[in-house]
């Protein structure tokens, strides 16, 4: 019946798509066969210039020129009308939701990174021991390719309360029923709910930190092992001594992505609680006061908070990345 | 190679495997259990949904197909769900170009940094890599600025209105955006390690730069290239910010998983038609994921790892 209706509605959309890619591969085609006719001495700058543009174009559009907006704005009015001087930091220092809100963000760098590196680490290690690996490690990793929509519906079965009367639908209420406590509200109460969410955020990374750790443990040589080994080291002192310094590069990359990944944080907290019940954290205010209450200069603000924050990850990161080129 | 290394394995007789069996199957399962109530609970009765928890399933199994049957068609209890078919078309239509044109783009851009060298590439390099930190909430507002209104300086039109929010390429282009500074930086990773020799080989036979790169850097990088497409055909496919801001929320583009959002909005009270939209959500992405995730690994560790 409703076929071609369906059809009419949805077919352009498919077109549309592989039109676009089929016009997008034609062009670079043209491109590529017109510069390549090109010899002598333009020929290397024009290359250069064909291969960049594109993404520069699209990078300076896309994050230079917004970032630099933003910063503009964190000194205006919520209209972006007139400039206020620090007035939309001033209000950051001096307002008791800000301060949790930061406290938050601070709560979550400071746990969350370390609890998925070092469950990471532990999974990898202990994986490596197993003889079949892979399909516990498919289902670690397998949160990661869940939405934080779709896991924020299925936390809602673990985090579900219901009062004493009714059915419990909730499995951490009925775990705690059956071991005989009283369960609380979970997402209603401070601050147990950060620690909730905190939980998803865990589930959902620690199998990105497992695989990589995983692959990096694997990558130490044998014979680097076989060596130590021979040499007397076993155990604790082979993992601390000779492993361990092996993946510490990696480590400490995924320790780093954690950071940054803990500091931008805004799916589970926006999807779980709204950012209610003093559970918000930075990008999540930062969304609010820029949507919800249409104040273009404190959310503005809130993003520089962010930024500074993330910053020296960044230039820790460059410098590894330098000296890592300068070896190679 | 790898049996001899896992012969050798580091973390040997720092406790026995049954011990590592254990804690690893036991923390599977803590990690499984959630995702399999989500499953478990689609297939249960509205009734039973409400009126017990998804683990009864094993008391007092009632399956139904009643609430999938709502969410695709929009026929069932909760009278005019409309349908959500529409919306992973959308999706579809959303992220296969989202992942085509940034790994494209990234490779180029990639390719020239690491193998066309000139004064400031890598300065350029370190700065692509910096833009990682800007957070993507800074960049939705000016950009949906110069989607509608263009770029000015004064009267000076620098870039003109392009025309394109609410339409599927205004959802394109912000994904290529942002998906760029991290597909670079992987990218540029695993192709400046390409053999030197092949490329001055290639150069010395009269090869131009767009021959060495389709020729030699594309299908070289192809684990690369697999890796990252997988990375952002999930963060496309599960994004709900950009499509919040950029789709309009309208059938013509939403995305499902903002349709999902929406839904957990509007029908709150209806946990088992939620939980089969859900499930055909994170469908699949997981289908992807299981079906390509040694690529995945592979490619990500190339870049990362040395």
């Amino acid at each position: 019946m409703h076929t071609v209706s369906f059809w009419s509605a949805n077919l352009p959309k498919i077109e549309q798509t592989l039109g676009a890619i089929a016009l997008f591969f034609a062009v670079l085609g043209v491109i590529f066969y017109l510069a390549g006719k090109v010899n002598g001495r333009a020929a290397r700058p024009l290359s250069t210039a064909i291969f960049l543009v594109p993404a520069l174009v699209l990078l300076a559009a896309g994050l230079v020129f917004p970032a630099g907006k933003t910063i503009l704005y964190s000194f205006k009015d919520a209209y972006s009308n007139k400039y206020v001087g620090f007035q939309n930091y001033t209000w950051m220092i001096h307002n008791s939701e800000i301060h949790q809100v930061i406290w938050n963000t601070l709560l979550w760098i400071a746990i969350t990174p370390c609890v998925t590196t070092a469950l990471g680490l532990v999974l990898a290690i202990m994986l490596n021991r197993l003889k079949r690996e892979s399909l516990p490690k498919s289902l670690l990793f397998m949160p990661m390719a869940i939405s934080f929509v779709g896991a924020s519906i299925i936390w809602q079965f673990v985090y579900n309360f219901a009062p004493p009367s009714q059915p419990q639908t909730g499995l951490l209420s009925a775990i705690s029923r059956t071991l005989g406590f009283t369960p609380p509200n979970w997402i209603l109460t401070q601050p147990l709910n950060t620690f909730l969410l905190m939980v998803i955020f865990t589930w959902v990374e620690t199998g990105f930190a497992m695989v990589i750790l995983s692959a990096a443990i694997k990558g130490v040589p044998a014979d680097i092992i076989e060596a130590s080994a021979l040499d007397g080291a076993h155990g604790w002192k082979l993992f601390k001594s000779v492993t361990f310094p092996m993946v510490r590069s990696t480590f400490i990359v995924v320790f780093a992505t954690m950071v940054v990944t803990s500091l931008k944080l805004f799916d589970i907290v926006r999807t779980v609680t709204g950012g209610n019940f003093g559970t918000s954290v930075i990008s999540n205010e930062m969304y609010s006061q820029i949507f919800v209450r249409f104040d273009q200069g404190r959310g503005s603000a809130l993003a520089v908070i962010l930024f500074i924050l993330v910053t020296p990850i960044l230039i820790y990161n460059i410098r590894n990345l330098r000296r890592e080129r300068a070896i190679s | 190679m790898s049996k001899k290394i896992a012969d050798h394995n580091p973390g040997r007789k720092l406790f026995s495997s049954k011990i590592a069996a254990i804690v690893v199957w036991t923390i599977t399962a803590l990690w499984t259990i959630p995702t399999f109530g989500l499953f478990a609970t689609s297939f249960r009765p509205k009734e039973d949904v409400f009126m017990s928890g998804w683990w009864h399933i094993f008391t007092s199994p009632h399956f139904t197909l009643s609430n999938y049957q709502a969410v695709l068609f929009g026929q069932g209890d909760a009278g005019s769900v409309g349908g959500v078919i529409p919306y992973f078309l959308n999706s579809i239509a959303i992220t296969v170009p989202a992942v085509v044109f940034p790994l494209v783009i990234a490779t180029m851009a990639a390719y020239s940094l690491a193998w066309i060298r000139f004064k400031g590439s890598d300065a350029l390099f370190f700065f692509i890599f910096a833009l990682q930190i800007v957070p993507i909430q800074m960049s939705l507002i000016p950009l949906l600025q110069l989607f509608t209104g263009g770029a000015h300086i004064g009267h000076i039109t620098i870039i003109p209105a392009l025309g394109i929010a609410g339409k599927l390429a205004g959802i394109w282009l912000p994904h290529t955006m942002f998906a760029l500074p991290l597909a670079i930086y992987l990218l540029h990773n695993f192709i400046s390690a390409l053999p030197r020799d092949l490329m001055e080989a290639a150069y010395v036979d009269g090869a131009n730069h767009f021959m060495v790169f389709r020729r030699i850097v594309l299908p070289l990088s192809i684990p690369a290239i697999a890796a990252f497409g997988i990375f952002q055909f999930l963060w496309v496919w599960n994004d709900l910010l950009v499509a919040l801001t950029f789709s309009g929320g309208t059938q013509n583009i939403s995305p499902i998983n903002a349709k999902l959002a929406s839904l957990v909005g509007q029908w709150g009270s209806h946990w088992e038609i939620l939980t089969a939209g859900a499930f055909i959500t994170i469908a699949l992405p997981l289908v992807v994921f299981f079906s390509l995730q040694r690529y995945f690994v592979r490619g990500l560790l190339a870049g990362s790892v040395k």
